[in-house]
C-alpha cells in the first residue's frame, strides 16, 4: 500500500478536527473525498503534507512503508507528496521558471543528482505548459501574483506535472473553475493517471468526478470516514444531498 | 511573416536562456547559504606604514606630505579639522553604538610597496591573494569581464586597470592621490562642491582626514564603453577607512560606476566615513551602484563595521540624471544617505535601495531628493529586510524648492519582518514649497507569511532556501536595477545575511 492511515486524531489549537480518520491508498488509484464544509478533508490534507500547526495527537500516516508524521514538509515533498492547494499564495517578484527550477533542483538534490540541465528544463517546461494549456507569459511572472481563480489552479496542476509525485492530494482543485478550465485541469490531471501514483481528490462537488473519474469514493463527516464506495456513491451523494450522511451517521 | 515569427521565436529563446543563466547562478547562490561564518573573514598579512595613532593637525599634515599634496589641499584638510573640531557626533538616528573614540585610530595606513607597479606582476602577491580570496582577481577581471577596476587596499590604490582603453575615450579613471599628482586643476574645480565640509560631521572627518578613492572624470558626449568598478576593501586593525570619490560627468556623458566593499573579520568596532560626490552637466546621466558587504559583527553584536558614509550627487545640468542603487547587507551599523539634489531643469534623481540587517546589525538609511530645477522628477524605492534583533530604518526627505515648477516625486518604501524580536522604521520627511509638484509617498510593512513559507517548502524547498527565495523575489525591483554580475553577487549576500535567521 502507497498510503495507510491508520485512526489519525489531528487537533489545530488544542481542537480536535480528524478524530479517528481511516485510508489505505494503492499505487495506480484515484480516491475521491468528499463531504460538507469543516468536517476535515483540507486538514487531513494538511496532516499528510506536514503543515505546522496540525497536532497528531495520535494514529499513524503511513507512506512508502514509513510513518512519516515526524518529517518536515521538504522532506515529504521530495519523498513524493504533492499538493495542489486550495488557495495557492502568491510569491511576489518570483516567476514560476525560477521557483520551479527551484523546485526540481531541490528534489534531485535530495536523491543525489545534478541539477537538471538548462535544455532539459526548457523542454520540460514547454512539454507540461501544453498539458495544462498555459501560455509562456504566464510562467515568466511571479508565482501566482494576480493569476484569475483558473490560472491558479491551472498553475498547480502544471506545477504537479513538473514535479512527477508518486502521490498527490487535490484539495478543492475544482472549487472557483469554469467548466473549460475545469476539463483542462482534469485532463492534466489524467494525463499524469499511472500505474505508478496515486491521487486522493477533495471536492464538494460530483461534478469534477465526471471528469477524473475515481476508483473509490469515501464521504467525511466530522472527522472521519463514514461511508466508502464506487464512483456510484458519488451520484447518489449528489442525489440525495448531505443531509443523507447525516441520518446515515446518527442511525449508526 | 515566417521570418517575423523566427525572429520572435529566436528572441525568446535568447530571453529564456538568459533567464536560466540568471536561474542557474540563484541555485548556486542558494547552496551558499549553508556557509553561515563570515566568508570573507581573512587577514592578509602586507606591511603596512602608519600614522601615529589619533588625530591633531600633525596626522593631517602627515597625510598630506605623505601623498605630496599641493598647499590648497593642505589647507582644504586643515579648514575641514578646524570645522571638525567646533561640531558635535549626530545623535538623530535610530542607533546605538558606544561613543567612539576618535583619537584611538590609526588615520592613515598604506600598504608598503617600493614602487608604482607598472603590471600585475609587480603587485605584491600576497594583495592579489587577497583579491583571488574575495573573487575579483584583477587578471580575471580584466580578462574575462571587461571590467576596470581600481581596487583600494587600506586606503592606497594599488593598481588601475584598463587605464588605456579609457584614455583612448579621453576618460580619467584613476585614484584620488594621482588624480591631484595628474589633474590638480580638476580635482580642486571639483573637490567639496557637493560635499561641503560643513555637510556634516562625518564629512568633516573625512575632509580632514581621507587618505585616497577614486576620481572619474568623463568628457563631453563620451559614453563610458564599460562599467567602472572599485572594490573598496579594510585590511588592517584600528584603522579607520576615509575614502573619497569624486564622480564627474561632463556635458551629455555617461557612466555605470559600481562600488563593492568586504573588509575581513575583526572584534574591534572599525570606522569608517566616505565621501561620495557626483556631478552630472547637462544631459549627462550617472549611474552608481553599491553593494556593501562589510563585516557586520557576529550573532551576538561583538565587532563589525560602523559606517558613516556621505553620497551626494548634484544634478548641475538641464536633462541630466543621477542614479544611486545600493545593497546593504554588511556593516554592524550603517548610516547613509545617497542623495540628489536636481538643480538643472529637468534633471532626474534616482535612488533603489535594499537593506537587510540581521543578529545585531543597525541601519539608518534612505535618501534626500532636493527639487530645485523645472520638471525635475525623483523616485525612490526602498525595500528594507529585518531579521534577528536587528534594527532597519528608512529616513528619506523629499524638499521641492519654491521655483521647482511641476517636480514630481513618488517614493514607496517597503519593509519586510523575519521574526518578531526586529524592529522596521519609516521616516519620511516632504517639504513642499510649490503648488504645481505632485509628491506621492507609498510605504507597506510585511512579514514572510507561514503560507508562503509552506507552499515553497511542499514543493520541496527546504526553509532557507525558501527564505532566500522569496526575500529576493520581495527585494527583485531594486535587484534588476544592477549591473549583472553585481546582482548576481547581490543575491547571494541576501541570502547568506539571513542564513539561521529563522528557525
Amino acid at each position: 500500500m502507497l498510503l495507510n492511515i491508520k485512526d489519525l486524531h489531528v487537533s489545530i489549537d488544542g481542537k480536535e478536527i480528524l478524530k479517528g480518520c481511516n485510508l489505505g491508498v494503492n499505487n495506480g488509484e484515484v480516491h475521491a473525498i468528499m463531504g460538507p464544509n469543516g468536517t476535515g478533508k483540507s486538514t487531513l490534507a494538511a496532516a499528510i503534507t506536514g503543515r505546522e500547526g496540525y497536532d497528531i495527537t495520535s494514529g499513524e500516516i503511513i507512506y512508502k512503508g514509513q510513518d512519516i508524521s515526524e518529517l518536515s514538509p521538504d522532506i515529504r515533498a521530495n519523498e513524493g507528496i504533492f499538493l495542489s492547494f486550495q488557495y495557492p499564495v502568491e510569491i511576489p517578484g518570483v516567476s514560476i521558471t525560477n521557483f520551479m527550477r527551484t523546485a526540481i533542483n531541490a528534489q534531485r538534490e535530495y536523491r543525489g543528482e545534478q541539477p537538471i540541465a538548462a535544455g532539459e528544463f526548457l523542454k520540460k517546461m514547454e512539454e507540461k505548459k501544453k498539458l495544462v494549456d498555459i501560455q509562456s507569459k504566464l510562467t515568466n511572472r511571479s508565482v501566482n501574483e494576480g493569476f484569475s481563480g483558473g490560472e491558479k489552479k491551472k498553475n498547480e496542476i502544471f506545477q504537479m506535472a513538473m514535479l512527477e509525485p508518486t502521490f498527490a492530494v487535490l484539495d478543492e482543485t475544482d472549487s472557483g473553475l469554469d467548466i473549460d478550465a475545469l476539463k483542462v485541469v482534469a485532463n492534466g490531471v489524467n494525463a499524469l493517471r499511472s500505474e505508478n501514483n496515486a491521487f486522493v481528490v477533495i471536492t464538494h462537488y460530483q461534478r469534477l468526478l465526471d471528469y477524473i473519474v475515481p476508483d473509490f469514493v469515501h464521504v467525511m463527516y466530522d472527522g472521519k470516514i463514514v461511508k466508502s464506495g464506487g464512483k456510484g456513491l458519488a451520484n447518489e451523494l449528489e442525489e440525495k444531498g448531505y443531509d443523507w450522511i447525516k441520518e446515515h451517521v446518527q442511525n449508526g | 511573416m515566417s521570418k517575423f515569427i523566427n525572429f520572435a521565436v529566436l528572441f525568446i529563446f535568447i530571453l529564456n536562456r538568459n533567464q536560466m543563466k540568471e536561474e542557474k547562478e540563484n541555485e548556486n547562490i542558494l547552496d551558499e547559504v549553508t556557509t553561515s561564518e563570515y566568508k570573507y573573514g581573512f587577514y592578509t598579512d602586507i606591511e603596512t606604514e602608519t600614522a601615529p595613532k589619533g588625530l591633531n593637525e600633525d596626522t593631517i599634515r602627515f597625510i598630506s606630505k605623505k601623498k605630496n599634496e599641493p598647499e590648497w589641499l593642505l589647507e582644504f584638510r586643515l579648514k575641514a579639522f578646524r570645522y571638525w573640531q567646533t561640531i558635535e557626533e549626530p545623535n538623530w538616528a535610530l542607533l546605538n553604538h558606544p561613543p567612539i573614540d576618535y583619537q584611538d585610530i590609526i588615520y592613515y595606513a598604506a600598504p608598503k610597496q617600493k614602487k608604482q607597479a607598472e603590471s600585475l606582476d609587480e603587485v605584491d602577491p600576497e594583495l592579489l591573494e587577497t583579491f583571488n580570496k574575495l573573487g575579483i582577481s584583477l587578471e580575471e577581471q580584466k580578462m574575462l569581464t571587461g571590467v576596470a577596476v581600481d581596487a583600494v587596499v587600506d586606503s592606497v590604490s594599488v593598481k588601475t586597470t584598463f587605464q588605456d582603453t579609457l584614455a583612448k575615450h579621453g576618460i580619467i579613471f584613476c585614484s584620488f592621490s594621482e588624480a591631484v599628482q595628474d589633474h590638480p586643476e580638476l580635482v580642486r574645480e571639483y573637490l567639496g562642491t557637493v560635499v561641503p565640509h560643513t555637510d556634516n560631521y562625518f564629512a568633516a572627518l573625512n575632509s580632514a582626514v581621507f587618505s585616497d578613492g577614486s576620481f572619474c572624470y568623463i568628457p563631453k558626449g563620451v559614453r563610458c564603453p564599460i562599467e567602472l568598478s572599485t572594490y573598496f576593501r579594510i585590511n588592517a586593525a584600528n584603522t579607520g577607512q576615509f575614502e573619497r570619490t569624486l564622480l564627474v560627468a561632463d556635458e551629455g556623458a555617461y557612466v555605470s560606476y559600481l562600488e563593492g566593499c568586504t573588509a575581513p573579520q575583526r572584534d574591534e568596532n572599525q570606522l569608517h566615513a566616505a565621501i561620495v560626490e557626483i556631478i552630472t552637466h547637462d544631459d549627462a546621466e550617472v549611474k552608481y551602484s553599491t553593494v556593501q558587504n562589510w563585516y557586520p559583527g557576529d550573532k551576538d553584536g561583538k565587532g563589525g563595521i560602523y559606517n558613516f558614509v556621505t553620497k551626494r550627487g548634484l544634478c548641475k545640468g538641464n536633462n541630466s540624471k543621477i542614479s544611486w542603487t545600493q545593497v546593504e547587507t554588511g556593516s554592524a551599523i550603517t548610516w547613509k544617505y545617497p542623495s540628489c539634489t536636481l538643480l538643472g531643469d529637468n534633471s532626474i534623481g534616482e535612488f533603489y535601495s535594499v537593506a537587510v540587517t540581521n543578529n545585531y546589525q543597525q541601519a539608518d538609511t534612505g535618501t534626500k531628493m532636493i527639487h530645485i530645477g523645472k520638471n525635475t522628477r525623483s523616485t525612490i524605492i526602498s525595500k528594507g529586510i529585518s531579521a534577528g534583533k536587528s534594527n532597519n530604518s528608512y529616513r528619506g526627505l523629499v524638499r521641492v524648492s519654491k521655483k521647482a515648477e511641476n517636480a514630481r516625486n513618488f517614493s514607496q518604501c517597503d519593509s519586510l519582518l523575519l521574526g518578531d524580536k526586529c524592529g522596521a522604521h519609516t521616516f519620511p520627511y516632504i517639504k513642499n514649497s510649490n503648488s504645481t509638484s505632485v509628491v506621492e509617498h507609498e510605504a507597506t510593512t510585511s512579514k514572510i507569511s507561514e503560507d508562503q513559507l509552506f507552499y515553497c517548502q511542499q514543493r520541496g524547498i527546504d526553509t532557507e532556501k525558501s527564505i532566500g527565495l522569496i526575500v529576493n523575489g520581495y527585494a527583485k525591483e531594486v535587484l534588476n536595477k544592477l549591473p549583472m554580475e553585481f546582482a548576481v553577487e547581490a543575491q547571494k549576500l541576501l541570502a547568506i545575511t539571513l542564513e539561521g535567521s529563522v528557525g
